[in-house]
């Protein structure tokens, strides 16, 4: 067997789970879709002490869009995010179609992929840009932790130990509003070698009112494109303007090299995905999102 | 650690004592000797190991046996009907779609629950598909072709499309 022997609990209830989490010293893991966790597990570079199963409680496998928010319970898989998405929101189905492949998004779930943090992942920086929301239950209750605070360092948040975060919750693109997704990896369903996701809304008078942009694998976390929302807030997006913030945004970036890429390579693909996302986006406005 | 489990399998159920760190794949290779699931990577990258789990493919090497109870599980061994093979196998055996075959078990279970979602693929999304599967041999181009043989097999006469995409 691969995994390292671990003491196994699958409560039935969320104060359960928070309280077998809490009681364990700070070395259990919550074990969700586990396609994350497993993996790390069997090549044990992850050897909890327990696991706590979330699969049997009750309530978190809810998708609920009210008031131009959409949260999604700590058990709603990728796919069926993915199925939700493919009617209802062609930017939630462009991000989601990315991650992975068909049997890992069938056990993944949307929190999960949130909460592990990984920075090359779609679904952290699709947070980031949508100004989400980690719902966290603790002993101490609950708590919303916003995805600006959220990412850390690779693999880690600023969820505590005996936390299980319950939801996280997207601001949906208001109306009008356009979007745009790109990424470049080895072959599809790979994690991003870097990756870029925007969306931009515009006033009336055709000036941004509101831009944000998000890359992945390009740093230890998912990043804000400050320097490109600045640079377009409350003015004409020109192809130069962009084209120069896109820059500007890349510049302020510090990606790892490894072996698939070099630091300068991902942060010369920064800036061309950062203008390719927000020119996606500029001519999306106004259309379904 | 164990846990008593039942978990159905190929339509027979089963109740057995599992250890909790077991992976379902080692539980249906090691404990029932259903060994037609294959192990490749054993962390979710190579495919080998898909099976359907109510009905929908996952990787086997990353679900613990004791999460399946209470759920019903295909492998391989429960595609083809007793008398023949299952449609998709036949268009694999047609096409040559597999060289040493080591690949083949899961790529037919993604196969089979692809084909019901999207019965008529263009090339394009079966490569999309295949990109979840390894195969060594890199017998790709054939394997792209079985199931596009499927795919033509399985769709009912007025269901076929006049021409496929490419």
């Amino acid at each position: 067997m691969k995994p390292a022997p671990f003491d196994y609990a699958a409560p039935a209830s969320l104060d359960e789970a928070v309280s077998a989490l809490a009681t364990a010293g700070g070395d259990a893991k919550v074990l969700a879709g586990g396609q994350s966790l497993i993996p790390m597990m069997a090549l044990r570079l992850a050897r909890p002490t327990r696991l706590v199963d979330i699969n049997r409680l009750p309530g978190l496998d809810g998708i609920r869009e009210a008031s131009g928010m959409l949260e999604i319970g700590a058990l709603v898989r990728q796919r069926a995010l993915e199925r939700w998405a493919a009617t209802r929101s062609p930017l939630f189905a462009e991000v989601l179609r990315h991650i992975a492949h068909p049997p890992i998004r069938n056990r993944g779930t949307v929190v999960g992929n949130v909460v592990h943090g990984d920075p090359a992942s779609e679904l952290p920086a699709l947070l980031l840009c949508l100004e989400g929301v980690v719902v966290a239950r603790g002993p101490r209750g609950e708590r919303m932790i916003a995805a600006d605070r959220f990412y850390r360092a690779p693999l880690t948040t600023a969820l505590a130990a005996d936390e299980l975060a319950t939801a996280v919750r997207f601001t949906l693109p208001p109306a009008g509003a356009g979007w745009g997704f790109a990424e470049v990896s080895r072959r599809h369903g790979d994690f991003a070698l870097v990756g870029a996701v925007a969306v931009i809304a515009l006033a009336a008078d055709g000036t941004v009112a509101r831009a944000r942009l998000a890359f992945f694998g390009a740093g230890g976390t998912p990043m804000r494109g400050l320097a490109l929302e600045q640079a377009l807030a409350g003015r004409a997006a020109t192809r130069a303007l962009v084209a120069e913030g896109a820059r500007a945004a890349a510049a302020a970036l510090s990606p790892d090299a490894d072996i698939h890429a070099t630091a300068a390579y991902r942060r010369q693909v920064a800036a061309t995905l950062a203008e390719r996302t927000l020119a996606a986006a500029l001519a999306r406005c106004g259309g379904p999102r | 650690m164990t846990r008593t489990i039942r978990v159905t399998v190929n339509g027979q159920e089963h109740e057995r004592a599992a250890e909790v760190r077991q992976t379902l794949a080692d539980f249906l290779r090691e404990d029932l000797e259903l060994t037609g699931t294959h192990l490749g990577c054993e962390h979710g990258v190579c495919g080998a190991c898909t099976v359907l789990l109510d009905g929908e493919p996952i990787r086997a090497c990353l679900m613990l046996a004791v999460q399946a109870d209470g759920r019903s599980v295909t492998t391989i061994e429960g595609v083809a009907p007793a008398d023949g093979l299952h449609p998709v196998q036949e268009a694999f055996w047609a096409k040559h779609g597999l060289q040493c075959g080591y690949c083949t078990p899961g790529i037919i279970m993604s196969t089979c629950a692809f084909l019901r979602e999207q019965p008529a693929p263009s090339r394009e999304e079966i490569r999309e598909m295949l990109a979840g599967h390894l195969c060594r041999c890199t017998g790709y181009h054939f394997i792209v072709e079985a199931i596009e043989a499927a795919a033509k097999a399985l769709a009912p006469p007025t269901a076929r499309p006049t021409h496929q995409k490419e």
